[in-house]
């Protein structure tokens, strides 16, 4: 098994009392929680409650309505959108990311821990919504990062690579990473917290 | 950092079907006007230097609809924020990447475009040193516009509309680049630009 060891084991994930307003909507307010480095949150909800919001929140995507996220290391995002270039192979854009987040040695074994290495001189526009989601998994594996947010990892995978999912969130743990995830369902993180919104 | 986005926008652009559009449009363009004007040659190299300005900035509007809208609706744009990469950084390189798209073909397209409408060679190399410096502007403009309407349906549209008013000081001291001072005034004009486009567009890609 291939560890995926981030650079530094930081500090624990901290969420104060976080709100956030979408088009004059306040999806959530006064929402903690707090990740110790090797744990994982589990956000459930019905359709609409926030759960990809927090997780924008967390990357950085959305600026929060009131409270606040501390998090001293780095974060990798995978959201419903791929950005996967269809006329790139799928090497050459985990290459692509993996230099932007700081060196190409992680992407090895992130196409292997994903069952992707015989797909990475595939186009992407070959490639099967199944296959993207997993590539968009890989590029957060070689990212190195000690943050993975995950909205709805599972959506769209077979059952084996649900299985891979599940045992590289596990090496990333045990290597003191933490995980977030938006799920419906059990995606195979143990001992995860459940933060439920709406 | 910058130099890694620089070297993926490039190739982007390189491998894109598009790559050719804005300098054949340039070429196409610049052919038309003997045909619609009439055969004369002292009226058509009189108002050439005109011709050829329009048409390169039409032509930096042509790829402005593939220059950042993919990019924020396939959530490249948020890979990138989630990685603390300054969206500033981002554009800036889109700007260079878009410059070395449409204006260095078009700048080697100039002699073509110049035997079309009968410019003398010395007013062909004033107006080649001109393009080189007031293209810059352009691409800068072009991104800040792709950047401003990359949300909306048809926005290639507005983008022109966005364009064209904000690049008339760069056309006017173009043109008239045989006027002493025009040179500066055209640096000067396009510095400014390249110093604001970068910002601009970023603010105008930050997620609300």
């Amino acid at each position: 098994m291939v560890a995926f060891k981030p650079e530094s084991v930081s500090e624990a994930l901290e969420i104060t009392d976080l709100a956030c307003r979408r088009g004059g909507r306040l999806l959530f307010d006064g929402l903690s929680a707090r990740v110790a480095p090797g744990g994982a949150l589990l956000l459930v909800g019905p359709n609409g409650t926030g759960k990809s919001s927090l997780l924008r929140l967390l990357a950085g995507l959305l600026p929060a309505a009131a409270g606040s996220v501390s998090f001293g290391g780095r974060r990798a995002f995978a959201g419903h959108d791929v950005a996967l270039k269809p006329r790139q192979t799928l090497g050459a854009e985990l290459a692509h990311w993996a230099r932007l987040d700081g060196g190409l040695a992680l992407v090895p074994g992130a196409l292997a821990a994903m069952n992707l290495a015989p797909l990475a001189d595939v186009p992407c526009r070959m490639l099967s919504s199944g296959q993207k989601r997993r590539a968009a998994i890989a590029r957060v594996i070689a990212a190195g990062a000690d943050l993975w947010l995950l909205d709805e990892p599972t959506a769209g995978l077979d059952t084996a690579s649900a299985g891979l999912l599940a045992t590289a969130m596990a090496a990333h743990r045990a290597a003191g990473g933490i995980v977030v995830a938006a799920v419906h369902g059990d995606i195979g993180l143990d001992g995860a917290a459940v933060l439920r919104l709406g | 950092m910058i130099w890694a986005l620089f070297r993926r926008d490039v190739l982007m652009i390189a491998r894109s079907p598009a790559l050719w559009l804005p300098v054949m449009f340039f070429v196409l363009a610049a052919a038309l006007f003997p045909f619609a004007v009439g055969p004369d040659a002292r009226l058509l190299a009189r108002i050439a230097p005109g011709i050829i300005w329009v048409s390169a900035l039409l032509a930096s509007l042509l790829p402005v609809e593939t220059l950042l809208a993919p990019d924020v609706e396939d959530g490249t744009i948020d890979q990138l924020i989630a990685r603390g990469i300054a969206l500033e950084l981002v554009c800036a390189a889109r700007i260079a990447a878009h410059w070395l798209g449409f204006a260095v073909p078009l700048l080697a397209a100039l002699p073509v475009a110049g035997v079309l409408l009968g410019l003398d060679a010395q007013t062909g190399l004033r107006l080649g040193l001109a393009l080189l410096l007031g293209t810059p502007a352009l691409a800068s403009l072009a991104v800040v516009a792709a950047a401003l309407t990359a949300g909306l349906k048809g926005g290639g549209a507005l983008a022109g509309l966005i364009v064209l008013p904000l690049a008339l000081p760069v056309l006017i001291f173009g043109v008239g680049s045989d006027v002493a001072g025009a040179f500066r005034l055209l640096a000067a004009a396009s510095l400014v630009a390249l110093a604001v486009g970068p910002f601009a567009a970023a603010a105008a890609l930050k997620p609300e």
